[in-house]
Parts: structure tokens; C-alpha cells; sequence
């Protein structure tokens, strides 16, 4: 049983909000009917239980309107005992992009004007890693490997110590208990202070209404994950929290055709990823800022 | 109950009387008024563009993901501190013009803050969302977030610069003397404040290791050193306006005062951005890529090379005319040099500041950012804004502080003493 418990700052809240709402009003009148709805929405967080339910049914609502079909929203908590972490064999990447391409079909982004993509695959001249300045970003040859190159896949590293968080003005960005990085996109004011923070171009930010064929919309969602965005709020890679958190892998590793990717357990001793950790030579990118990332890069032997 | 309503019918004709005195003035005081007010239409219909479209109506994307409003931003906040940091000492040290002094440069410095906070709000991406960042209302993320550090400092200090001219003219407006033990702790404390709103703008980019132009502790010194350039330069140009149109009697030499202190403060602007280049160029390491990229391009890429070596001759120009006496105690000269000395900063911690903090991006990717129209249309118009609610202020003060406006009591006196 949830107990309604009417605090202080709720009441100044309400009070304010409904004065601000008045105020705002000529303004709010050429914003679109959904921003309207959601103008009081609360924090992801500081929903009970009931209100999230509420919200669900709301945008499970306007989803089966814009795209006719039912999307499957979970809200899904972390399950206990568990910090995520990937590992990358930079030795085997080819750098062939399926996991950028099966990233953006399982995560629902924008597809054009503005095309999103939460992992940036750099081609390196052979010699090359730490300075990235001598990376190209748009690499498109006929065939990949090749001869003379390297490929660093780069996304969010999903630090323990995020500077993305600690800039936020809003906590619109939070660390979810198993590690992950989240946005509440509802909440997310669009100041893009947390794109200026991150150390490895892992926001991107949907500078128009996000774009996606309805026949090409993945129907399951989780709210802080993969559901459909709105214009000009960030997102992120989530390390696919809505299949993670039901026992699968991150799209990005099951479309990798040469093994790259691996996924585990940080705090589970027998997981695949700590005995990467464990027996391989592991480093991360740009460890010396400190952002304690979960996300190993490991060569062969 | 009769007191009551005596105070009611004074407030209502002090309101009615001011806002006659706002819509009355000269065929140029309309003109000045009218273009701004059409600047500011313009701007506001290139914003809702914006607002329907999205951000992605700027030039701005995931690689340079702030422009020219946070641009924009950077400086008006360095003008603001500015204006109350030259101001208050002058009333301190019974410099003579105090009493003017102190209420035109609040004001000048609210109506910065009020532009540098609009600069902030058209740059959100999510303005409906805006209550979110509200003390108590929204949830600010204080004490980590510099940005909420930010909110509450201008917002502050705008509340102060509102607070202490609109007291003063009061008293001016009843012929009452001020009760200065009431309001010298507030002036006193709007020098700190200002100083605040500067270092914690300063902060905000400083404490991004990500990226390395900004992440530079020189950055809050040079900040304060750059805005006491330009504030002061924009407060000489003003008052000699001002004292143009108006009756109040500015000396010259109180302007030349302050050209001295410009020089200084340029000296020390230069002295310091020196230092960091070099420390930039004799370290010689991969983070020097921005500073490359702004001073003489980056592979190829150099759009602001022209723009910064521009800001440099003018900031040098500008420093030698201030500190050779005779030509800072020309006003031909003395006024170029302030017009040297605003565009100079302006492009130095404006766009010199911001964009090549993004080029090159994290992920070394190099990508070219300019305004586009939209942009500069939306910025022309907060800059139209801000200079329309400066002279309107500035119509109803001059007018108290010379004792012409004040209240109706006196007024007749005023009428009878004057030769019909």
C-alpha cells in the first residue's frame, strides 16, 4: 500500500506551477498537445507506483496512435547483484558498422533529419590509438578490414564516476544500481551542458522530432531505455537495459559477426567479462579523467 | 483606512505618470525605441521557428553543441559584473558623480543579466521544461551541477540590481534621504556577488576535463580580467550618451578614469592569455588541438583564425590608446578604442571562448561550426531587448535622479519655481 503523503514542497510546488502555468500559457498554446499533457509530469523517480502506471497507459496510448501498433513499455527495476560491463577485443573488430545499424533498430533512434547513432565506429592508421584526432569518422570503403587500419568502437562507456551526471542541473541523468546510465527523457531540459561533459561522445541529441518508419519501430521498450524520444532531449546508450535486464545481451553484441563483444556481471566471479578482466591485458579509454569506466578494450593475448 | 488609500492613489499615479513619461520623447527617442521593438519582433518570430522546428533550426550538432547563445552569454555576464565591480568602489571612495553612478550602473548590469538569462533560455532545447531547473519547485541538482550554481547566482544578482537602484530612486523620487545603514550592506555585498556571477560562469566550463581548452585554471581570472575590459568600455560610451541627452553632468574626466583602469585590465587580459599560450605551445602536447585550431587552423579547418587574430589587433589597439594619456584624453579616440575594445572581447570569450572548445570533439572529430541566420536574428533580438528595457529604465531614473520626475507634492514646487 502506498501511503499519499502530502509534503510542503509538493504544496509549493503545486502552487507555483499552477501560477507559472497561468503565466506561460501564450506559450504553452503553440506547443504541441503532447507537451501540454506532459507539462506536469513528475520525475521518473519520484513517481509512485501508480503514476507510473499511468504515464505507461498514456504513452502506450499515443504510441499505438503514431505508429498503429502496441508497444510493450517495462519499467523494469535492476535486478539485485548485478553491475553491467562490456568488453571490447579491439584485435578482432573489423569495423563492418552491424552493431551501429542493429543499435539503431533495437534502440528506436531517429533514422533521419537528425540521424542518430550511440556507437561511432573510428578507423585508426596502424600505429595510432590514443590520439583520436588522427581517426576517421567516416570511413566507407567497398570491403572491411582493411590493410593498414584499425577499428575502435566507441559508445557510452557507462562510467562509475559520470561527468555527464555531475553537470546535469536537472538529475534528468542518473546511475541506475546495476551501473547503468539512464535519462528520464521526459525530464531532460535540453541544455546539452551533459554533451559538453562526456569525455567520449556518448549523448547525442535529437535536435528535431525523432524519425522512424513505423514498419521499422521495435514494439519493446523500456522507459529509460529504448522507447520512442520527442525533439530535443538527449539520449544515450543504456548498454540495451531493456534486454539486459530480462537476461539478454546488448543488441550490439549478438550482431557482431566476429565475437568483439562480450557482456557480463562485473560482480559475478565466474561471468565472462571478469575472466576478460581477470586474464587478459584490459585498458580504458581515456582512464586518466578518472570516470572509472565499465567498459574494457583487451587485445588477444 | 485613509492612509491606505492615499498610498494606493499615489502608487497609481506614480505608475500612470511613469509610463506617460516612457511613451513621451523626442522624435528620436521613437525612432531608438520603434527599430528596437521591430529588432525584437523580428528575433521573436525567427525564435518560434526555432521553438516549432527544434534545435536543429541553429547550425549547432552533437559536435559543436553550443554556439553563438552561449556565446552571448559568456560575455553579457562578464558585462554585468563588470558594471557593478567598476561602480561600487566609485561610491566607496565618495568618487564624485557617486549618486548616479551607482543607480545607472545597476541597472546597466540588470538589464545584462536579464539578456545573458534569456541567452540561456533560447538555447534550452526544452523551454516548457524549464521549471524543472527552479529551486524547491523543480529538482536542481545543487551543489554539483555548476549550471544550478549559475541559475542561482544571476538569478540573484539580477534580484540585487533590481532591488538597490528601484530603493534608491524611491527615496530619491520622495526627496528622502536613503537609509544608507539598510542599503550599504546590499551594495556592499552585489561586489562579491558580482565577482560570483563571473567565477562560477568561469566554473562551469573549467571543470570539464573532457575538454581541454577549457579545463585550464587560468580560465576564471581571465574571465574577470576580460569583462573588466568590456563592461567598462560599454559604461563610457553610455554615459556619454547619457549625458547627451539628458541634464545629468558627467565630467570627462571621470570617463578618462575609467579608460585608465581599462588599460590595466587589459594589460592584465593580455599578460594572461600569454601565459596559457605559452603553456599551450611550449608543452606542445595533443591538447593544444583547440588553441591550433583558433589562432592558425587545424588541418585544413580555420574558420576563426581571421576572427581571433581580428580581436587580438583590436584588444592590442585599444590597450595602447588607453594607456598613452593623450590619446585616451581625446573622446575620438578614447570612443574608438571602447568600440575596439567590445568587439574585441566579444569575439576573444564570445565565439573565441566557446566554439573551440568543441573542434576538436572527444572523439578528435574536427567539425566547423558558424552561426546561421536564425541564430544571429534571435541573438540581435535579446540584444535589441535588453537595450529597450535599459532605456526605458534609464528614461524614468535619469529623470528622479536629476529631481525633474518626483513626487507630486514636490512637483508643484518644481512647476512654480520654474520661469514661465
Amino acid at each position: 500500500m502506498e501511503t499519499k503523503r502530502y509534503t510542503r514542497r509538493e504544496f509549493i510546488r503545486n502552487a507555483s506551477l499552477t501560477a507559472l502555468a497561468g503565466v506561460s500559457l501564450p506559450l504553452l498554446s503553440s506547443c504541441a498537445k503532447e507537451e501540454t499533457e506532459d507539462f506536469l509530469q513528475k520525475h521518473f523517480r519520484e513517481m509512485t507506483a501508480e503514476e507510473k502506471k499511468q504515464v505507461i497507459a498514456k504513452l502506450e496510448q499515443r504510441y499505438l496512435q503514431k505508429f498503429g501498433r502496441k508497444l510493450q513499455i517495462s519499467t523494469k527495476e535492476a535486478v539485485p547483484d548485478t553491475l553491467w560491463g562490456y568488453g571490447l577485443e579491439l584485435s578482432r573488430c573489423i569495423g563492418c558498422r552491424r552493431c551501429v545499424y542493429a543499435c539503431v533498430k533495437e534502440n528506436n533512434q531517429s533514422r533521419h533529419d537528425p540521424q542518430l547513432q550511440w556507437i561511432r565506429v573510428l578507423r585508426l592508421k596502424r600505429g595510432n590509438l590514443i590520439n583520436l584526432e588522427n581517426s576517421d569518422h567516416y570511413y566507407n570503403p567497398d570491403t572491411v578490414p582493411e590493410k593498414g587500419f584499425i577499428y575502435l568502437p566507441v559508445q557510452c562507456q557507462q562510467c562509475q564516476n559520470p561527468p555527464c551526471v555531475k553537470v546535469c542541473p536537472v538529475h534528468a541523468t542518473w546511475q541506475e544500481p546495476d551501473g547503468i546510465v539512464a535519462v528520464d527523457y521526459n525530464w531532460c531540459i535540453g541544455c546539452r551542458y551533459c554533451i559538453a561533459a562526456c569525455p567520449y561522445k556518448g549523448r547525442v541529441f535529437n535536435w528535431a522530432e525523432p524519425n522512424i518508419p513505423k514498419e521499422e519501430i521495435n514494439p519493446s521498450v523500456h522507459y529509460l531505455g529504448n522507447r520512442p524520444r520527442m525533439k530535443c532531449a538527449v539520449e544515450k546508450c543504456t548498454f540495451c537495459i531493456q534486454r539486459v535486464r530480462d537476461g539478454r545481451y546488448p543488441a550490439c553484441v549478438e550482431a557482431c559477426p566476429t565475437g568483439t563483444r562480450k557482456f557480463g556481471n562485473l560482480l559475478d566471479p565466474n561471468s565472462e567479462i571478469r575472466y576478460i578482466i581477470d586474464r587478459k591485458r584490459v585498458f580504458r579509454l581515456k582512464e586518466d579523467l578518472n570516470t572509472e569506466s565499465k567498459f574494457y578494450y583487451f587485445f588477444e593475448a | 483606512m485613509e492612509k491606505l488609500r492615499e498610498l494606493w492613489n499615489e502608487t497609481w499615479h506614480f505608475y500612470k505618470r511613469t509610463l506617460i513619461l516612457v511613451a513621451t520623447g523626442s522624435k528620436l527617442y521613437y525612432a531608438w525605441c520603434f527599430s528596437l521593438l521591430a529588432i525584437i519582433i523580428a528575433g521573436f518570430l525567427f525564435y518560434m521557428r526555432q521553438h516549432d522546428a527544434g534545435l536543429i533550426a541553429t547550425n549547432m550538432n552533437d559536435q559543436v553543441s553550443w554556439g553563438l547563445y552561449i556565446a552571448n552569454f559568456t560575455y553579457l555576464v562578464g558585462a554585468a559584473a563588470a558594471a557593478v565591480l567598476l561602480v561600487v568602489p566609485s561610491y566607496v571612495y565618495h568618487f564624485k558623480p557617486i549618486k548616479e553612478i551607482v543607480v545607472l550602473g545597476e541597472l546597466f548590469a540588470a538589464s545584462s543579466v536579464m539578456m545573458a538569462v534569456l541567452f540561456v533560455m533560447v538555447d534550452l532545447g526544452r523551454l516548457d521544461r524549464f521549471w524543472h531547473m527552479l529551486p524547491f519547485i523543480g529538482s536542481m541538482n545543487f551543489p554539483e551541477s555548476l549550471l544550478a550554481w549559475d541559475v542561482i547566482a544571476l538569478n540573484g544578482y539580477l534580484i540585487l540590481n533590481i532591488f538597490i537602484p528601484v530603493y534608491l530612486l524611491v527615496k530619491f523620487y520622495y526627496r528622502k534621504k536613503p537609509n544608507w545603514k539598510f542599503i550599504l550592506p546590499f551594495i556592499l555585498l552585489s561586489v562579491p556577488w558580482a565577482v560570483g556571477i563571473h567565477t562560477v560562469t568561469a566554473f562551469l566550463y573549467n571543470g570539464l576535463p573532457a575538454r581541454p581548452f577549457w579545463n585550464a585554471s587560468i580560465l576564471a581570472p581571465r574571465f574577470l580580467a576580460s569583462a573588466f575590459c568590456s563592461g567598462p568600455a560599454i559604461i563610457i560610451i553610455i554615459f556619454q550618451i547619457i549625458r547627451k541627452v539628458s541634464d545629468i553632468k558627467l565630467e570627462d574626466e571621470a570617463l578618462f578614469k575609467v579608460a585608465e583602469l581599462i588599460a590595466y585590465a587589459m594589460f592584465l587580459n593580455l599578460f594572461l592569455l600569454g601565459s596559457e599560450l605559452f603553456k599551450e605551445y611550449y608543452s606542445n602536447s595533443i591538447h593544444m588541438a583547440p588553441v591550433e585550431y583558433l589562432f592558425q587552423g587545424l588541418h585544413g579547418h580555420n574558420l576563426l583564425v581571421p576572427w581571433i587574430w581580428a580581436a587580438m589587433t583590436m584588444n592590442v589597439i585599444a590597450f595602447i590608446i588607453f594607456l598613452v594619456p593623450q590619446t585616451r584624453k581625446r573622446l575620438t579616440t578614447l570612443n574608438l578604442g571602447c568600440i575596439f575594445v567590445i568587439i574585441g572581447v566579444w569575439i576573444e570569450k564570445g565565439p573565441g571562448f566557446v566554439i573551440p572548445g568543441f573542434v576538436p570533439d572527444p572523439l578528435g572529430e574536427i567539425h566547423e561550426y558558424l552561426p546561421n541566420l536564425l541564430e544571429l536574428m534571435v541573438s540581435f533580438g535579446i540584444w535589441a531587448l535588453g537595450l529597450l528595457v535599459f532605456t526605458l529604465l534609464m528614461k524614468v531614473a535619469i529623470p528622479i535622479e536629476t529631481g525633474e520626475f518626483t513626487h507630486t507634492e514636490f512637483q508643484k514646487e518644481l512647476m512654480a519655481s520654474r520661469p514661465h
